[in-house]
């Protein structure tokens, strides 16, 4: 057993009579709290839920492609599943999730403050996600929707005799959830940071939490308009993207994407950020590079709104424009190595404990790599032109979404969970359950950049024979896949009661919300937290107050 | 067993093998940083394991050296990337004068072709092996996505306007036609074949579909029957300026900008005549928005081209 792990027991505390969780009971202490930690927890129920049906798409979609003909479904029940699971992942799972639930519980916690800046701001944000989950639900029992998640024009405003304007009505309403969570955290970042908490000193997770903000400021008010745009054609024949009315189905293109490569970006950098903690703890190191892994994430979220033309290589686009873009898009690849090559640093002369967290964020460094290189290929025009809307593509964005974002947001569940519940998980069955995914994940979506490069076009119910075989191999990662996600679902409802007391610090981790007891307090802090030294000061002893 | 298992797609034109020897180029970059990182995360894992309770690392400061070195590789590297790309992509967005110029629609949910000598196919498309051969691509209802990937090629047929792609079969053989854009419920039904044959059996192939007309004589008809020349004759007249010679040319708008005689002009003038009126005439050319199929369109397109053309590319043979 490691030392971080005999620590533990030594300081195994009982949590204090009063925290975050038992100082009141009851629905309505729930549904009207004002405390984010509490809000974090409805965000963390809700987009389970969210999770598991998306997933639940794609296991079913996955078992029709067993077969090259479209003989369990037809197509337009598969057309609807993939685009059920595509909306729900992205909007209803990965955009929230590392920030409405992790950043939401962390920041203040993190930056030594009470609160958000609006707490009531950030429960109307958590009430404006149901409800646009809620009409995407509504859409999804009546019949669903078969645009696909991108509702590309003029199919999804003229074509689609599914029910497409209640669908973007709810991602519509869900946008404003993040716009207003990325306003509350940049507020609470500027403005409710303790004594002596500097910008240099600030962990990196709340450095990737600033630059999503501004993302989801910035970005998800165009995908809004571009959303109800599509609405209006489609209500009222307002002749925007349909040629036969006037418009240009090319602009949506524009629009969506000037949104949508950004909203990439809110997916992966949270993720980033919890890598970002978890390395040095377990390596008991100083993070290497603070100041270039904080300001690549920045990098990232800038460039990341002048890139969006790469989705349009092969759309009519101009070729000058396809150049811009692809030089552009190249230059993503600069920040994103940087980090990568930063947390492998951190690990150098360290001296690493094995525990699951950590292996989560080993997890996401590989497979972000493969993620990110293969960024390349398809930056690359004439590959692209090749591998647009194939299977490539396919691979390429679950290595980041999944192997990178969900990586990320499991490594931190798992890091954090003491925190959060005051509990530990089962180290063996987390251990367990982390190689199942990993084994479960390549075997999903590594067979996919062999058939996209193969050109097997994405979104094919049905599909020429010689592609089987490799499509069986990814069917089959992807049921073991779902049972690696089923695991840690069982283990963490079993820790709520029957895990061993965590403490106020299981992983003698540094950073503010280690100093304060697990679960926290309301207030967060039974002091006033006062900052004299770096969130990875794991050269020194932890200093409170 | 392979034979059910292929790894590596047929190469059946000229960017085939340009195409993959930059994509062999990324792979073995790829491989190398994965080797690298994944290589590198094992073997610090497995060095600095924890052993001792009293253990503490070393301090290891910043090296600015190193993080300068760790920007500027992969910098060099993605430009290689960049402008290797680029140098082929807009080799490949050029098709040669001489291409053979096919014409097709996408629609809901079939690929409909015509060759020039008027033959006329259904998700299919016969080639000639060696001749360059451009497909130019018009869509009658939501975005397609003309894809053939034994050639590399790939290029989404808009709503609206034109786009093309070209390319040159080096192989005979028959190869996938797909649709890459999600179109709707039947999207992976919208298939076809390219079958590449030697020019004389492609020849002999044209010539078995000799009930057709070829297309800028169905052009010509349809720009009689849609009554285009009582406004447009050889001549300019009050009613309308002369079309004779008029492709290729830059032609002056009345709103004072110039515009050059394109297809893409050239059809925006028949569905939308008012946004560009010829200087010196009057609005009254009817819209044909909606009257005139994506087929005609290309007919009477093909038509235009060959007045004030050489008069032998009038019939071709």
């Amino acid at each position: 057993m490691s030392v971080v792990a005999e620590r533990t027991v030594a300081s195994q505390a009982r949590p204090p009579r009063r925290h975050y969780l038992n100082v009141n009971y009851g629905v309505r202490s729930w549904l009207l709290t004002v405390d984010h930690k509490r809000i974090a927890l409805l965000y963390l129920v809700s987009i389970t839920l969210f999770f598991f049906l998306g997933g639940a798409a794609a296991v079913l979609f996955r078992l029709e492609l067993l077969t090259p003909r479209a003989d369990l479904f037809e197509a337009e029940t598969y057309n609807k599943l993939f685009t059920l699971h595509g909306l729900v992942m992205i909007f209803f799972f990965l955009i929230p999730s590392i920030p409405a639930v992790l950043g939401n519980f962390l920041v203040p916690l993190m930056i030594g403050a009470r609160d958000l800046a609006f707490p009531k701001l950030n429960l109307l944000s958590w009430y404006v996600f149901i409800i646009g989950g809620l009409f995407t639900l509504t859409a999804a029992i009546m019949g669903g929707v078969d645009t696909g998640w991108t509702f590309y024009t003029p199919y999804s405003s003229t074509y689609s005799n599914s029910y497409v304007a209640l669908t973007v009505t709810g991602a519509f309403i869900t946008g404003f959830s993040s716009i207003l969570t990325g306003l509350n955290f940049i507020v609470t970042i500027h403005k409710m940071r303790a004594p002596g908490m500097t910008w240099l000193r600030l962990p990196l997770f709340i450095w990737s939490h600033y630059a999503t903000s501004l993302i989801m400021v910035l970005g998800t008010p165009v995908l809004a308009i571009s959303l109800v745009l599509v609405a209006l054609e489609r209500l009222f024949q307002l002749g925007i993207f349909d040629p036969r009315l006037g418009g240009d189905p090319v602009l949506f293109q524009h629009l969506f994407w000037f949104y949508s490569h950004p909203a990439v970006y809110i997916m992966i950098l949270p993720a980033m950020g919890v890598v970002s903690e978890i390395v040095p703890c377990f390596s008991r190191k100083r993070i290497f590079g603070y100041t270039f892994i904080a300001f690549s994430s920045i990098a990232i979220a800038v460039l990341g709104f002048f890139v969006w033309g790469h989705h349009l290589f092969v759309s009519s686009q101009s070729v000058y424009a396809g150049l811009v873009f692809s030089f552009l898009s190249m230059l993503v690849a600069i920040p994103s190595a940087i980090k990568v090559f930063n947390w492998t640093a951190t690990l150098y002369k360290g001296s690493i404990v094995y525990r699951t967290p950590l292996f989560y964020a080993l997890g996401f460094i590989g497979l972000f790599t493969i993620g990110g290189l293969t960024g390349i290929f398809v930056a690359t025009l004439p590959i692209d032109v090749h591998v647009h809307d194939t299977y490539f593509i396919v691979a390429h964005f679950h290595y980041i979404m999944v192997g990178g974002a969900i990586m990320g947001y499991l490594g931190g569940l798992h890091f954090w969970w003491p925190k959060i519940t005051g509990r530990l998980y089962p180290e063996g069955w987390a251990r367990f359950s982390a190689l199942i995914i990993f084994v479960g994940f390549n075997l999903t979506f590594f067979p996919q950049f062999i058939l996209g490069y193969l050109g097997m076009p994405r979104r094919y119910a049905a599909y020429p024979d010689e592609f089987q075989v490799l499509n069986v191999m990814s069917s089959a990662g992807a049921s073991i896949l779902g049972i690696g996600y089923l695991i840690p679902l069982i283990y963490f409802f079993w820790s709520m009661r029957y895990g061993p007391y965590a403490g106020a610090n299981p992983w003698d981790a540094r950073g503010l919300e280690w100093t304060t007891a697990s679960p926290p307090p309301t207030d967060n802090f039974e002091y006033k937290p006062q900052v004299s030294q770096s969130a990875y000061a794991y050269d020194e002893e932890q200093k409170v107050g | 067993m392979f034979e059910d298992l292929p790894l590596f797609p047929v190469r059946a034109s000229t960017f085939a093998g340009q195409v993959d020897t930059l994509y062999f180029f990324l792979v073995a970059m790829a491989t190398f940083f994965v080797v690298l990182i994944f290589g590198t995360v094992i073997f610090f894992t497995a060095k600095y394991r924890r052993r001792s309770a009293t253990e503490r690392p070393p301090p290891i400061h910043l090296d600015m050296r190193l993080e300068i070195l760790w920007t500027i590789i992969p910098l060099i590297l993605v430009m290689i990337s960049f402008g290797w790309g680029a140098s082929l992509f807009v080799h490949m967005s050029q098709a040669p004068e001489d291409a053979l110029e096919l014409r097709a629609v996408g629609r809901q949910w079939m690929w409909k072709l015509q060759h020039p000598s008027g033959a006329r196919e259904i998700n299919q498309m016969h080639v000639p092996v060696g001749k360059p051969v451009k497909v130019i691509l018009a869509s009658e209802d939501v975005v397609h996505s003309f894809y053939v990937p034994a050639f590399r090629i790939k290029m989404d047929v808009v709503p609206g306007r034109y786009t093309a792609t070209w390319f040159e079969a080096t192989r005979e053989g028959e190869f996938h036609l797909f649709c890459a854009e999600y179109c709707g419920t039947q999207h992976s039904g919208m298939i076809g074949r390219v079958v590449a044959m030697k020019p004389v059996d492609y020849q002999r192939w044209l010539t078995s579909q000799a009930s057709e007309e070829p297309i800028a004589v169905s052009g010509e008809r349809l720009f009689q029957q849609l009554r285009c020349e009582s406004c447009h004759q050889t001549t300019s007249n009050e009613k309308g300026p002369t079309l004779t010679g008029l492709f290729g040319r830059r032609v002056k708008l009345e709103s004072g900008e110039s515009v050059l005689a394109d297809e893409a002009y050239i059809r925006e003038s028949i569905l939308n005549p008012h946004n560009q009126i010829v200087a010196g005439y009057r609005p009254i050319m009817p819209t044909y928005q909606g009257q005139i199929s994506e087929d005609a369109l290309h007919q009477i397109i093909v038509y235009l081209r060959t007045l004030g053309r050489a008069p032998e590319e009038k019939n071709p043979s």
